[in-house]
């Protein structure tokens, strides 16, 4: 009983924090892009902007580099690696979000704007996305740390659905002289689509809500930029930062929206996840991602 | 049979094989990184003074994140005492009672909740305790945590119910055993490492939580003296003293870093233990 009173509780707060700016703004808010709170001028368009942009970057990073682990772990690599990589990939996930964002700060963004961003601004530097002056804290750097904390949910959800393929498949596509690749590609993955959308789904849920490591490293200007190298906010860090600093109570409220929108997101994108892996593999399992 | 063809396809393989393992590589690069450098820039400043003094004022060199490591273990107490109760009464009634349709609701509403980004756990705790109560304080923060474990507790409780065999169950009910005592006599005995190890891996998440405690629990330079102030916590420490532009602060950040992700790992360490001292069917 106390879920349902959990779950409605906080879309009811959500909805009474935002009434103000509702009645103010109404739907207008999703589309409205200046953040004015010294004028008590709020419209959520370069949160949401900034949020999808980032998180969408992040699970594009994330979803090559964890099927392929799931795969590595699951089909290639030798019985003895198996168990202690997966240990490793829970101590990974298990990493408080704020310290991520700590070496985030200190050394990965650093890093990256000195070599790799450096690198695709020479090479790409003449389409718009990656043009601009490179400040280091930015969308992309967001992406990358999102990828970072995404892949362990989605490499070990991906896994359980790679697992519940059962092995005759894979010993009949063997049987019929495939190649260990070819037995993957046709015999495994092909049965495992479903899931594994539904895996980056759940991880995308994920990446819309993390807020620590990316208030950290996204440069935090509520603007909307057409380069990846430009800082830009999310819904979940905007809250973060500037919740304390809301003196009025206008502002308060288009922040409490804020909240409520990002709610109402990743609600939406979990139901489908949850649809599209609870139909191929048992859902207990992929809870303990 | 082809020759070339055959030969192209085992190279094919090859390179794909090799691709994955690379992938798997660079997936364990950045914890590998995030702990050499914990290690490498916190450990010079980790010593005694660092675990036992309150923090300086900035400019003065020293100091240390006493409170907040006690201020850590408070709030996780308190959220314990929250989610606890609630996770493990709720599994119960899943695995034990209730109609098939709406445990199906229930587990949904669960897994929803499991999904909902910690910040928002964090503004709903502000509406409700810190706004009546005028001021953010150790409860609201506590009670954030707590409400964060409960789903995870849920399922994880019902899962490890679901393990024990229906044959103990009915064994009872033939011997004239009352439902509740074979539930808490012999369902919650089987599945009781099960549970305690869902109960320690939900501790080590919210203990490194950030974001609900910013504006519930606030932070605190100073000691509290009663559960009704803010109080200060290590992963909220860490994040002011990250964004703060004092190098002595930086060094301080990956201090405490390295002191919360010791905690984390001892946790983790603790559940491995219990784990692979149970009987085989709770073991994951």
């Amino acid at each position: 009983m106390m879920v349902f009173v959990l779950l409605v509780l906080i879309g009811w707060e959500l909805w009474q924090g935002s009434e103000l700016s509702l009645k103010k703004f109404g739907w207008r808010f999703l589309v409205r892009s200046d953040w004015d709170p010294v004028n008590g001028n709020f419209g959520a368009l370069p949160f949401v902007v900034g949020t999808f942009v980032s998180s969408v970057l992040g699970l594009l990073i994330a979803l090559p580099l964890s099927v392929a682990t799931a795969i590595y772990l699951t089909e290639i690599a030798p019985g003895w690696v198996r168990q202690p990589a997966i240990t490793l990939m829970e101590m990974l996930a298990a990493v408080p979000s704020v310290i991520l964002g700590l070496w985030g700060i200190f050394v990965l963004v650093p890093w990256l704007r000195d070599h790799p961003f450096a690198l695709l601004q020479k090479l790409f530097g003449f389409l718009p996305i990656f043009s601009g002056h490179i400040y280091g804290a930015s969308v992309l750097s967001a992406a990358v740390i999102i990828a970072i904390m995404i892949v362990p949910i989605i490499t070990s959800i991906s896994r359980e659905v790679l697992r519940a393929v059962p092995d005759s498949q894979r010993e009949a596509a063997f049987a019929l002289g495939a190649t260990r690749w070819e037995v993957t590609r046709l015999a495994v993955l092909r049965s495992s689509m479903r899931g594994i959308f539904g895996a980056a789904m759940l991880g995308l849920g994920r990446a819309l809500g993390e807020t620590m490591a990316v208030a950290m490293v996204i440069g935090n200007s509520p603007d909307i930029s057409k380069s990846l190298f430009a800082p830009g906010y999310t819904l979940a860090s905007a809250i973060a930062n500037e919740f304390t600093e809301a003196a009025d109570d206008l502002y308060r409220s288009a922040l409490f929206e804020l909240g409520l929108v990002l709610l109402l997101v990743t609600i939406i994108t979990n139901i489908l996840a949850h649809l599209l892996v609870g139909a191929v593999s048992d859902p207990r399992q992929t809870l303990h991602a | 049979m082809n020759p070339t063809r055959d030969m192209r396809r085992k190279v094919v393989s090859a390179i794909v094989s090799t691709v994955c393992f690379l992938c798997a590589i660079i997936v364990i690069l950045p914890l590998a990184l995030v702990l050499f450098h914990l290690v490498r820039l916190g450990a010079s400043s980790l010593d005694w003074n660092f675990l036992t003094h309150l923090p300086k004022p900035v400019g003065e060199t020293g100091g240390g994140m006493a409170n907040a490591i006690v201020g850590s273990f408070v709030l996780v107490t308190l959220a314990v005492l929250v989610g606890v109760p609630v996770g493990v009464l709720g599994g119960i009634y899943l695995s034990e009672f209730g109609s098939l349709r709406f445990k199906w609701a229930v587990r949904f509403a669960a897994d929803i909740l499991n999904g909902t980004p910690s910040i928002v756990w964090g503004i709903v705790v502000y509406a409700l305790v810190v706004m009546p109560m005028k001021g953010a304080s150790a409860w609201a923060g506590g009670l954030a945590l707590g409400l964060i474990m409960i789903p995870l507790i849920i399922r994880t409780t019902e899962e490890m119910l679901a393990l024990v065999p229906n044959s103990y169950r009915e064994a009872a009910l033939a011997l004239g055993i009352p439902k509740w005592k074979s539930i808490l006599h012999i369902v919650l005995k089987t599945a009781r490492k099960g549970i305690v190890t869902g109960i320690l891996l939900a501790c080590s998440r919210i203990a490194g939580e950030t974001a609900p405690l910013l504006f519930t629990a606030s932070g605190n330079q100073f000691w509290s003296h009663s559960l009704a102030e803010p109080i200060a916590s290590l992963p909220r420490q860490i994040y002011t003293y990250a964004i703060a532009p004092y190098d002595d602060w930086h060094r301080q950040a990956w201090a405490g870093a390295l002191v919360l992700i010791l905690f984390a790992l001892a946790f983790n360490v603790a559940v491995r233990v219990i784990t692979r001292g149970s009987n085989p069917p709770l073991a994951k």
